[in-house]
């Protein structure tokens, strides 16, 4: 059996990946892609937590991280694309109307 | 039983909101119908009021009433209540009475003024809080009243605030009186430390404990205080300087406030206080010799002066000296005697000042006046009444006054107050038969009649004016009113030794008598039984003959150097020399003032108060503060930079810094 430690080991990396890409790429789309990185991050952690423990929660926790990826997917992407309908650029330091 | 007494000072209050608030639209006849109606129905009222009084029997005076009770704190109350005894009284119907006769005469005097409503409203607000001042039944509403018969001064002494001198004069009146309440202030704190209470009755009652103080005490140091506040309104010396400037004003009002009203509220005062100064010998020696040496003082000083209002004004505050020096000895029923016969001639000598001011449009000075008394000449007679009146010939209205005065003075045992106040009556006598002869007799020395419309020198410019001419008869009907008030005035007292009843002394008497500690009660006693001795008689009529002597004598003085030998006073101006020009500059008191009091003030409100401690302490206190607020800010606001991903990292970096925490601390 795969020791927990690994698991974690790995969720850290994926979620450090996720914040690098949330940090350093200006395309709105990898950016979310960096966002949907970082939750799956804490997913794997959790049912790596639920396996070791026996308990039921922490595959619960992980539906309801599903679910409100997915609905933010849906928001999100609509909103990218009505950003880049009116603005015509995926870059979001271009996207910035509400600055001083 | 009550008398609705509250009606009366109301009456003058809603004129003056009704004129104040909505004048401004209102035609002249319209402003004059709510400001004489007041005042006329006020005086109807004070009238009936008297009637009343007079069917009252003698324990339900003095007639109290309460209506509300207006501040309460710990066991202190005031009320909202009137004390209506015979000195009230008396007051009541000078104030309404003069009053009324004086907002008649300036309807013909402001005729041809801007502001013609704001005088009316500011002259019913005057009558409004002097009433409220003699009607009050506590220390603290007079005092009410007292501020605000200030107020009313300062507004119409700047009536022409457009004029500087009249705006400084307004100022210097206002200023000087907040140093008097000051005083008068302290006394009334001292007032509730030591009987809790400022109500007349209660304090009455309270002080009728005391013993008469042999030296210095508590009433002594509350007695002076009062007097301090009495100088400042009544202008005696120290605090006098501010009435002769006060002329700036408009003439009627000259009259009003600052010659037969306002000016007297210190005399009031100090007689209904008496319960106080009949237990503090020393402080009633204070007001005596203050009294008596502002009579002089100011009569010297009268003597020169050429502006006729100015002579006036210094006539004002040495008849004032006599009121105090007669409430100086404890004859407060001669000081309020000679209070309304003053009231009487003294508005009619600044009305009839003022109808020749307004017969020459606008000239003061008696250099350039002169003959009058063909242009002018029910204006002369009226004048001539009021002169002799106070100069004191009999039967004058002002012999009786100022020979009670004097008389009480001498019986006292004062006599060299006494010998002052004679001097001083010789004094006013002079300076009152010279105004008489330099306006009325000789040669007109005015400019010729096309200069008129060019004197800018004094405000009241009228236009239209060629020669001198007698004034309307809505002016001269209140001087005749007067005259005849100056003429008979006197009447009600004339002294037993006359033949008369000196009714207007027993009139009084209940309120002055049932104050008096037992210890004076048998002295006042016995001094009665003295005057009806016939030696001690004789005497007083000796001392009447000289007072009538000095007032001749005066006569003759001013006879012959401003009409016989008008050549003469020149001459004596020059061999005067330093002495004259020094008496002319009024001694330089208000030179002496302004060095030692108003200088230093002015430097170290500008050096200390202004720029150091306004300027540098409060202002860099809040300059600083706000210069360290924008600074931080300044700092901080570079991180807030707007930049989404800088915000992400930052906290991606906390987060990596509290889990750092975590596992060095090892917490589970």
């Amino acid at each position: 059996m795969v020791p927990l430690s690994y698991y974690l080991v790995l969720s850290a990396i994926l979620f450090a990946c996720g914040v690098a890409g949330f940090l350093i790429k200006r395309n709105i789309i990898t950016i979310f892609m960096s966002i949907e990185l970082m939750l799956n991050a804490v997913n794997l952690t959790f049912v790596a937590f639920a396996a070791e423990l026996k308990m039921l929660s922490g595959h619960v926790f992980v539906f309801f991280v599903m679910v409100v990826a997915a609905a933010e997917a849906a928001v999100g992407l609509a909103i990218i694309i009505a950003v880049f309908r009116t603005r015509e650029t995926l870059n979001v330091d271009r996207v910035n109307l509400l600055k001083l | 039983m009550s008398l609705y007494l509250w009606i009366i000072p109301l009456l003058p209050l809603t004129g003056a909101a009704i004129n104040g608030l909505l004048g401004k639209r209102f035609p002249k006849a319209v402003v004059n119908a709510i400001a004489l109606g007041a005042t006329a129905s006020a005086f109807a009222y004070a009238l009936y009021v008297a009637y009343r009084f007079m069917g009252l029997p003698a324990d339900q005076i003095p007639h109290i009433e309460r209506y509300a009770t207006w501040m309460t704190a710990g066991s202190f109350t005031a009320e909202f209540g009137i004390y209506l005894d015979q000195l009230s009284l008396v007051m009541l119907l000078v104030v309404t009475g003069v009053g009324f006769l004086i907002h008649i005469y300036s309807v013909g005097y402001m005729e041809h003024e801007g502001g013609y409503y704001r005088y009316f409203a500011y002259l019913n607000i005057f009558m409004f809080f002097m009433l409220t001042l003699i009607l009050a039944n506590n220390y603290l509403l007079m005092f009410v009243g007292w501020e605000g018969v200030g107020l009313a001064s300062y507004l119409l002494i700047g009536f022409w605030f457009l004029k500087d001198s009249a705006a400084n004069a307004g100022k210097k009146a206002f200023i000087t009186n907040r140093v008097g309440d000051f005083g008068f202030l302290i006394a009334l704190f001292l007032l509730i430390k030591h009987f809790g209470t400022l109500q007349y009755e209660a304090v009455f009652k309270a002080l009728s404990a005391y013993p008469v103080e042999a030296s210095a005490g508590l009433l002594t140091a509350i007695g002076v205080l009062m007097m301090v506040g009495a100088s400042g309104k009544s202008a005696q010396i120290p605090l006098y300087v501010w009435l002769p400037d006060a002329m700036e004003g408009p003439t009627p009002v000259s009259a009003l406030i600052h010659a037969a009203t306002m000016v007297t509220a210190g005399v009031y005062m100090i007689a209904r206080s008496n319960a106080v100064f009949n237990r503090a010998p020393i402080a009633l020696m204070i007001v005596a010799v203050i009294g008596t040496l502002t009579a002089i003082f100011a009569a010297s000083i009268g003597i020169l002066q050429t502006d006729i209002k100015k002579v006036l004004a210094y006539s004002t505050i040495s008849q004032l000296g006599y009121m105090f020096m007669g409430c100086g000895v404890a004859a407060y029923g001669a000081g309020i005697f000679h209070l309304m016969t003053h009231a009487f001639f003294k508005a009619l000598l600044f009305l009839s000042a003022g109808a020749i001011i307004h017969g020459l449009g606008g000239q003061q000075d008696m250099r350039h006046m002169g003959g009058l008394r063909k242009y002018m000449p029910k204006t002369f007679w009226c004048m001539t009444i009021a002169t002799f009146t106070i100069a004191g010939f009999p039967p004058l209205a002002a012999f009786f006054s100022k020979d009670e005065i004097l008389w009480a003075t001498w019986a006292s045992g004062n006599h060299v107050l006494w010998l002052i106040g004679l001097i001083a009556a010789a004094m006013t006598s002079f300076y009152m038969f010279r105004l008489w002869f330099m306006t009325f007799f000789g040669e007109y020395r005015g400019a010729p009649a096309e200069d008129f419309h060019h004197d800018h020198d004094s405000h009241d410019v009228h236009s239209g004016h060629g020669t001198p001419h007698e004034s309307p008869m809505v002016m001269i009907f209140p001087l005749m009113i007067l005259a005849v008030l100056s003429f008979v005035g006197g009447w009600v007292g004339v002294p037993s030794i006359l033949g008369g009843s000196d009714h207007f002394d027993r009139f009084l008497a209940p309120v002055f008598r049932n104050q008096v500690p037992v210890e004076m009660k048998l002295e006042v006693v016995s001094k009665e039984e003295l005057a009806a001795q016939h030696e001690e008689g004789s005497t007083e009529l000796l001392f009447m003959g000289i007072s009538v002597g000095a007032a001749a004598l005066g006569f003759l003085g001013a006879w012959f150097l401003y009409y016989k030998r008008t050549d003469l006073p020149a001459k004596m101006a020059v061999a005067a020399g330093g002495l004259y020009t020094f008496v002319l500059d009024k001694y330089k008191v208000d030179e002496f003032y302004g060095a030692a009091v108003i200088r230093p003030i002015v430097l170290a409100s500008t050096n200390i108060l202004w720029k150091g401690i306004d300027a540098t302490l409060i202002d860099g206190a809040v300059d600083e503060s706000a210069a360290g607020a924008r600074d931080i800010s300044d700092g901080m606001r570079h991180m807030q930079s707007g930049n989404i991903r800088s915000y992400a990292g930052w906290v991606a970096f906390g987060a990596a810094v509290v889990i750092a925490f975590m596992v060095w601390k090892g917490v589970r």
